[in-house]
């Protein structure tokens, strides 16, 4: 129940710090946000862009490991814990491209531009997709959860070339592309402190809030199984 | 690795007694061909777009062909025959096999094709083509053998065969486009020499994932 309570106060505290704390051009006091130039207003889409796309790729991490322990154990509660991670994965692929092409109607001037990770969220939305098409093709719950923990694995191989190789060695629009002479990791560029710890608050509560939901999600997974099988 | 070099000759030679991949194959190339032709009409098209074209061509072939690598063995009920005579290890190494040849049979045609039917189809430096035309059919033909398998598992859904390649195929893709727009302009070996090693990769990956994976798909 504490971290519950935590949970939500974090939340709370994320939501009112992203959304009100102003951005000024000398940052003066402990609220203030630093002015970037190009950005402006529209820089505080990192705190909630980033943390939904990052939980993006680790509910199908989750989802890819427990589709290995699936194939290792055969157990079909696994099965139920890579689905609903994927489950969840889906909904804030959604969100992350969602919120993306809003955001990129204002900053950049269209809501798609096929920037390389714009490119790659896409890719993770297809892969997310033709996972629960190949769920719903599969009848025998054995063989559907044989099927697709490998069908998941083989995608995820493929998930570092998206995020990690493409956007680096081609040209794009996101902080850390090819042709970005600020090159860098991503998160400390331009930030000033109270704007990274802002983030990274952001960041562990979204991923306490997805844990939360997977945890409430396959719980209630694995209950509908058995309920199916006692009518049955 | 002998009774896959044997897997590689039945399915040969099956194949030369019904013609079937030969014939609609090289049909379906034929009609692709005409219906991107029909669409251009008089149009003067960029180069980069005949080497875009050319990947889509390649791609839409490949999902049409290749699937049928394990999906006639299900149709047939030879599958469980192959489970009991042959290791995983061999059936899939035949099956990829047959599937590189007939990836590089049915492109060598698409290019083929191409270089006739759009001037603008011209590489400055042929080499870099080549490479990423070798190294990009064997990525193909193995991620389409492991998906092929998976597919046949699951009834043999033939819609869901794009479905499910797409997104797997899709960073080799992206890479070989872009390859094939350097090798248009010109790039040495040495230029894209990045993207060549990223090619490379995928396919070290994608082979070795198949091979351990491939067990799990076979076994019921």
């Amino acid at each position: 129940m504490a971290w519950k309570i935590f949970l939500f106060v974090l939340m709370t505290l994320v939501c009112i710090a992203g959304i009100t704390f102003p951005i000024v051009e000398e940052p003066s006091k402990w609220y203030h946000f630093p002015l970037i130039p190009g950005l402006e207003e529209n820089a505080k889409i990192i705190f909630f862009h980033v943390p939904t796309s990052w939980i993006t790729v680790i509910a199908f991490l989750m989802s890819t490991l427990y589709s290995v322990r699936y194939l290792r154990k055969k157990d079909l509660d696994d099965d139920s814990k890579a689905y609903t991670a994927a489950q969840l994965g889906m909904i804030f692929c959604i969100l992350a491209t969602v919120t993306g092409a809003v955001w990129a109607k204002f900053a950049w001037g269209s809501f798609w531009s096929w920037d390389p990770r714009q490119t790659s969220i896409f890719a993770l939305l297809l892969i997310y997709g033709a996972l629960f098409a190949l769920r719903s093709a599969v009848d025998g719950e054995e063989k559907r959860a044989t099927l697709s923990s490998v069908y998941s694995i083989i995608a995820f191989v493929t998930v570092p070339f998206f995020i990690f190789i493409m956007p680096r060695i081609m040209k794009g629009l996101h902080p850390g592309s090819a042709d970005d002479t600020n090159a860098g990791p991503i998160v400390d560029f331009k930030m000033n402190s109270n704007m990274q710890v802002v983030f990274y608050l952001s960041l562990i509560a979204f991923t306490i809030l997805y844990y939360w939901m997977w945890n409430v999600g396959y719980r209630s997974h694995i209950v509908k199984e058995k309920l199916q099988k006692q009518i049955s | 690795m002998k009774s896959a070099l044997a897997l590689l000759k039945k399915d040969f030679s099956s194949e030369i007694r019904t013609r079937y991949a030969i014939n609609s194959l090289g049909m379906f190339i034929v009609v692709t061909v005409s219906v991107i032709l029909f669409s251009i009409g008089n149009e003067k098209i960029n180069e980069y777009l005949t080497g875009g074209l050319f990947w889509v061509v390649v791609f839409f072939t490949s999902m049409s062909g290749l699937s049928r690598a394990f999906v006639s063995e299900e149709e047939r009920g030879t599958a469980l025959t192959l489970q009991l005579l042959a290791k995983p290890e061999s059936i899939y190494s035949g099956k990829f096999l047959f599937n590189v040849a007939l990836v590089f049979s049915m492109n060598l045609i698409i290019a083929v094709l191409f270089s006739l039917l759009f001037e603008m189809f011209l590489f400055k430096n042929l080499l870099l083509f080549v490479f990423a035309f070798i190294v990009g059919n064997v990525g193909v033909a193995a991620s389409s053998t492991i998906i092929a398998a998976i597919i046949a598992k699951a009834g043999s859904k033939g819609t869901l065969y794009p479905v499910l390649a797409f997104p797997i195929l899709l960073p080799l893709i992206l890479t070989l486009i872009e390859l094939t727009k350097q090798a248009m302009d010109g790039n040495t070996v040495s230029d894209s020499s990045v993207e060549l090693a990223v090619l490379f990769c995928y396919d070290v990956i994608m082979i070795s994932a198949a091979y351990l994976l491939f067990d799990f798909i076979w076994k019921d």
